[in-house]
């Protein structure tokens, strides 16, 4: 399906927050089966859409199952029939889902997940970190973040044209920050029914069960005897997906003006000291960045805009005039560096640049991340270049009480 | 492989009977996705209203995939007993019983895994199915066969 045939007048600049904005992505790019679960603090995309289908802008189906599990596995079954397919999760429903994340990455089905970031129990915790977004990071979906309802809207849409694409055929991830960007209600520029339609465009099935006239196989065994064939094809296509992901941004920058870059960057190119970090950080982090250039120290912000494929080449040469990268990591660690910190020092290793690398566990469980800690974040990345060398450990936490956390002793670097 | 039944033999290809064999193919000839084709190329007919014989199957098809020596004990038929009742061919949760025109053919000794429901479900006395060692010949089993078991009454 392309169009639903009831076409919602929308304003050219709406007040959406980013479960909203979601739910009319999905409803603009004509979602055949949207099967869900909804939890906190994704459910307003759910409801959202629902209420679209309720009210007859949706001529799909919705279907509300018994747990996120099967809302996966709802949506994996509807994608191999041959439709085109949605979800949303957060949190505790996205672990539940993990299972059914590889099927469908691994049954090639182009899905659509609207993640909204949020915290992983125990203890109990409904707001945003990126707990779940890193859970997801070796499932074998693409996965794209924004900092605001205006990028979450505009991932979304562009999300179906990623994974749909031929040599493509994946599950995409849209993440978004659970509570920051979910339930704060900001401008967003709309693109028209029409337009969304278009762009997204007709859903183009690959080796569907409906189709009688080719019946296949879908979710077959296989053993030692060719299940590295198939997850190297699969591998394959996600590396590939990188010319398909720069394609659809140039075609979205075509119909909306907005640009999106595989990696965004604030004041990086003579940025002594980088913060890399997901989500809404990012633009926080801009904020403090302007202000350390006013104190005359030469800040700058990267945010991976598209997670996983992870984009080695492109993060190692933008790094290569930094003095010292702070990668920010929003999720306890377990007992490891930050998965930032491993993308990016991983980049940066068979590369001349010899930048300090280090790493900060910071906002857990939606705990908050000002101007005023970044600032700090900066200087003492400052002090660190100046002394040459790291204050003691790679890893820090900060934003928490009590005795100062610090591991992974460095000597002399 | 061993024991094809007259039916089932038939559908056996061999490799290089296939336009391109899977076992000729490297990872970026297989079809996306844990997704493999039941028949070579396109079919225009509907496929309960042909013989599984008749059907283009592909290689990947499980038709061609050997699993007798899944069982450890395997179902006998006793034609001279067999009243065609198609019981067995209904509950087999395998299609392994071969019937044609509601007349019992045989047993695909191929994907046949041993479970024993035919025998369960056969109504004749004595039964005209019933499981033997895997290892015992089917002509000998046929010598063994129980004598029609009288039920006196009320029992």
């Amino acid at each position: 399906m392309a169009q639903n045939k009831k076409i919602m007048e929308l304003n050219g600049v709406e007040v959406w927050d980013g479960n909203f904005a979601n739910a009319q992505a999905l409803r603009q790019a004509g979602v055949d089966v949207l099967s869900a679960y909804p939890i906190t603090p994704s459910t307003g995309t759910v409801e959202g859409y629902a209420s679209f289908h309720a009210n007859g802008y949706v001529d799909g189906e919705v279907v509300i199952v018994e747990s996120e599990h099967a809302a996966m596995s709802g949506c994996v079954g509807a994608s191999a029939a041959g439709a085109r397919v949605a979800t949303a999760t957060a949190s505790q429903g996205l672990a539940l889902m993990v299972e059914v994340l590889y099927q469908a990455s691994g049954m090639r089905m182009p899905i659509v997940l609207c993640l909204v970031n949020r915290a992983l129990a125990a203890p109990l915790n409904v707001n945003g970190d990126h707990s779940d977004l890193y859970l997801t990071s070796q499932t074998g979906w693409i996965s794209l973040d924004s900092c605001n309802p205006q990028e979450a809207y505009d991932m979304t849409l562009c999300a179906f044209k990623i994974g749909e694409h031929k040599d493509v055929r994946l599950p995409v991830i849209s993440n978004q920050d659970g509570f920051m960007t979910s339930h704060t209600a900001q401008n967003v520029r709309t693109l028209s029914d029409e337009i969304a339609g278009e762009f997204v465009g007709s859903y183009l099935e690959v080796n569907s069960m409906l189709n009688f006239d080719k019946p296949v196989t879908h979710g077959v065994q296989t053993e030692s005897d060719w299940h590295m064939e198939h997850k190297a094809k699969q591998n394959d296509a996600m590396m590939k997906s990188v010319s398909v992901i720069e394609e659809v941004f140039a075609e979205f920058e075509k119909v909306s003006g907005r640009k999106y870059n595989m990696i965004e960057q604030y004041k990086l190119d003579d940025a002594d000291i980088v913060i890399v970090c997901l989500g809404t950080t990012f633009e926080t982090a801009q904020i403090a960045a302007d202000n350390m250039r006013e104190k005359g120290i030469k800040a700058g912000v990267l945010m991976p805009r598209v997670f996983r494929p992870t984009q080695v080449e492109k993060l190692a040469a933008m790094l290569q005039n930094a003095k010292a990268v702070v990668c920010m990591d929003r999720s306890a660690p377990g007992g490891q560096l930050g998965q930032l910190f491993q993308d990016i020092s991983s980049a940066m290793i068979n590369t001349p640049a010899r930048a300090l690398m280090s790493n900060v566990i910071y906002g857990l469980g939606g705990r908050d991340m000002t101007v005023v800690e970044l600032e700090e974040i900066y200087e003492i990345a400052q002090d660190e270049v100046k002394a040459g060398k790291l204050n003691g450990t790679i890893q820090r936490w900060v934003g928490v009480r009590g005795p100062e956390l610090k591991y992974f002793n460095v000597e002399g670097n | 492989m061993a024991q094809h039944s007259d039916v089932t033999t038939k559908l056996y290809k061999t490799k290089d009977q296939f336009e391109k064999s899977i076992w000729d193919m490297g990872w970026d000839e297989v079809l996306p996705g844990a997704c493999v084709n039941s028949f070579e190329g396109e079919i225009d007919f509907t496929v309960v209203n042909v013989n599984p014989e008749d059907r283009n199957v592909a290689e990947t098809n499980s038709m061609n995939k050997y699993v007798g020596d899944w069982r450890v004990v395997k179902p006998v038929w006793n034609v001279d007993l067999c009243i065609d009742c198609q019981n067995c061919w209904l509950y087999c949760p395998d299609s392994s019983i071969i019937s044609r025109d509601k007349e019992m053919v045989g047993i695909d000794y191929d994907h046949c895994k041993g479970c024993g429901i035919c025998v369960e479900v056969c109504p004749t006395n004595p039964k005209s199915l019933i499981m033997f060692d895997e290892n015992l010949k089917n002509e000998d089993a046929l010598t063994q066969w129980p004598e029609k078991v009288s039920k006196k009454k009320g029992e």
